[in-house]
């Protein structure tokens, strides 16, 4: 198990968003947390990063505390996306996948060429490679979310916490994005934990899904198990048909309406 | 870790914008042309300037016979030793302390119109100077000649301080978020200037007299007491600060980023922020607070270097240039009268403020 929650509580406050969940991440597995708004797969997400320090029970990265460990090592083993991340202006591409290095330098370390190596095959894999001394905030939305996964490739990590990286992406670049993170897993064997909006998209490019509902994990297992009709009455309230997506053989979801 | 290189041989190396690899080996850094470049430039023109405002005084001198007068031991040698160049040297201190200070505090703040004054250090000391001037002088006349020579600077550094931690404190939920601390900053600053006019206004008008001079910022008969603890500050805290520049350029990121990089992001931010306040307290307990140099300096030194934060050296180099400049204008534009260099660099950084604010509007509409 490289990542377990055991009996968390997290909230922010007063207020408790997640009680008594517990959740393991097998090695090498692309593990996809889906939910309706405001479930907590976010708030959870950041925990396993350790973003958020639970006021109950505990994360284990490799079996041990995770806020008990120096951040800076956890950053060489575990690297974190958030959710709609900004970057100071008129940053280039190069300049925020080198800061992906951070965890590697210090002050008498500060470029060397691992870490130039790291970022030019960070930026190989996402096709960036032209693009590096381009400013952020001239890229497309597409490119944009690949630079700053390239930040996290290049952080060296065989953990990678994404927290809905499709967000704010049509269709094409939501399927580019997912692309990516099936290589990273099947070439480089990354072990990659993400929240999904997008069921259908979720099933196809997860190895296991984990539907939550007021901060509770509903269902855990692979696509199919997961995403049946009874399953999406409860958890989303949806009255759906599901039937095989005649591309991937994966469950597709067809909403039929809302229950009252 | 990394796999093997995917890349091929003839490919250039990727690397953080205008940037060369300097490599001693093991060790490695990142050296930038261009700011080094500037740096130089600007080491060479803060030497100049210096040079020309030792000219200034009863004795009139050329350029070359300050220099003279550095080396040789005639009769010039105490007058520009003991006299011209303290006060030439306070003030290139004091402007590179500001600029660092102010470099700091917009990296944090995340914001342009960051200053140290958010952090409540000038205003902590302006209305610090201004009460003991005022009270010692209504009430123990002869005594405050003695303070003033001692007294106000330590006073100074004191009430700079204590501002800061009234900031600091009113700030703290569970963390330092660079939003609420401006937030905080601005109303404690604006508490502690209206105390102070009201000092002013209640004081005796000779006090109120000498009190307007000290917070206007000026670097008349600034002598090597006030050069040696700003020249300590600085060598002490440049290291210290150069260590932290890449936890700074971290800390520009969201919270998020910053702490899924492996940055402790609260030590980070509050070792950079007591660095800042260290640095503008000395120095406003040197010079006063000369207005606009925290301010304008690391935003001239990111343009001229050409990157995308302010850069720690070339900012407290821009510091000191704007410094030493704004006190010759001030020594020469109205001369005989000498203005107080604080006058000046207000004078320079209203119209600088405004024209902030249009770009910043002008991004936000856009």
């Amino acid at each position: 198990m490289r990542l377990q929650a055991v009996d968390v509580r997290l909230g922010y406050g007063d207020r408790v968003i997640v009680d008594g969940l517990d959740l393991g991440i097998e090695a090498g597995t692309v593990t996809t947390i889906i939910g309706p708004n405001g479930c907590g797969k976010s708030t959870l997400l950041r925990a396993l990063g350790r973003l958020l320090r639970p006021t109950g029970g505990e994360v284990l990265l490799d079996g041990k505390r995770i806020d008990r460990m120096p951040t800076k090592e956890v950053a060489k083993v575990l690297g974190v996306l958030p959710q709609a991340p900004t970057a100071p202006e008129g940053l280039t591409v190069a300049d925020l996948v080198a800061r992906g290095r951070h965890p590697h330098q210090t002050w008498y370390r500060q470029w060397s060429s691992d870490d130039e190596s790291a970022v030019s095959e960070a930026l190989s894999m996402t096709g960036l490679l032209d693009l590096g001394e381009r400013p952020l905030d001239e890229l497309s939305g597409g490119q944009r979310q690949r630079a700053w996964i390239s930040m996290a490739l290049a952080q060296g990590t065989d953990l990678l916490l994404l927290d809905e990286p499709t967000t704010f992406l049509d269709l094409a670049h939501q399927v580019e994005v997912l692309e990516l993170v099936r290589r990273l897993h099947g070439e480089l064997g990354r072990t990659v934990v993400m929240v999904l909006h997008d069921l259908n998209l979720a099933a196809r490019y997860a190895d296991r899904l984990v539907a939550m509902r007021d901060g509770k994990v509903i269902a855990a297992g692979a696509p199919h198990e997961v995403l049946t009709e009874p399953l999406l009455a409860e958890v989303f309230d949806l009255d759906a048909k599901v039937i095989e997506d005649p591309v991937a053989g994966t469950p597709l979801v067809v909403p039929v309406g809302v229950r009252h | 870790m990394t796999s093997s290189p995917v890349r091929l041989p003839h490919e250039p190396p990727v690397r953080p914008a205008r940037a060369r690899s300097l490599r001693l080996g093991s060790a490695s850094w990142l050296l930038r042309l261009r700011s080094a470049t500037v740096a130089l430039v600007l080491l060479a023109a803060t030497v100049l300037l210096m040079a020309l405002g030792m000219r200034i005084g009863d004795i009139p001198m050329s350029v070359p016979e300050v220099f003279q007068a550095i080396t040789g031991d005639g009769s010039n040698h105490f007058v520009v030793m003991e006299l011209r160049l303290p006060r030439a040297l306070t003030g290139v201190l004091v402007g590179a302390a500001l600029a660092l200070a102010g470099a700091i505090t917009q990296a944090i703040a995340r914001n342009p119109l960051a200053s140290p004054d958010i952090l409540g250090v000038t205003t902590g000391s302006s209305v610090t100077v201004v009460a003991v001037i005022v009270a010692a002088g209504s009430t123990a006349g002869g005594a405050s000649g003695a303070l003033a020579e001692v007294g106000i600077p330590l006073m100074a550094l004191a009430g700079g301080l204590a501002g800061a931690l009234t900031v600091y404190l009113l700030a703290w939920r569970k963390g330092l978020d660079g939003y609420r601390l401006v937030l905080v900053g601005i109303g404690v600053s604006a508490v502690f200037t209206n105390v102070k006019y009201w000092l002013l206004t209640v004081g005796d008008v000779t006090d109120s007299g000498r009190a307007m001079v000290w917070i206007s910022g000026s670097l008349n008969g600034r002598g090597w007491e006030h050069v040696v603890p700003v020249a300590i500050a600085l060598v002490v805290l440049i290291p210290l600060t150069l260590a932290g520049t890449r936890s700074l350029g971290a800390l520009r990121f969201g919270d998020d980023t910053v702490t899924g990089l492996g940055v402790r992001m609260n030590l980070a931010r509050g070792l950079m922020i007591l660095a800042a306040v260290l640095l503008a307290a000395v120095a406003t307990s040197a010079a006063g607070p000369i207005a606009f140099v925290a301010l304008a300096a690391p935003q001239i030194a990111l343009r001229l270097a050409g990157v995308g934060q302010p850069p720690l050296v070339v900012s407290a180099l821009v510091g000191a240039v704007l410094t030493a400049s704004a006190d010759l204008a001030a020594r020469t534009l109205f001369s005989p009268v000498e203005l107080p260099v604080g006058v000046v660099t207000a004078v320079l950084g209203a119209p600088y403020l405004i024209y902030l604010l249009i770009r910043v509007r002008r991004e936000a509409r856009s």
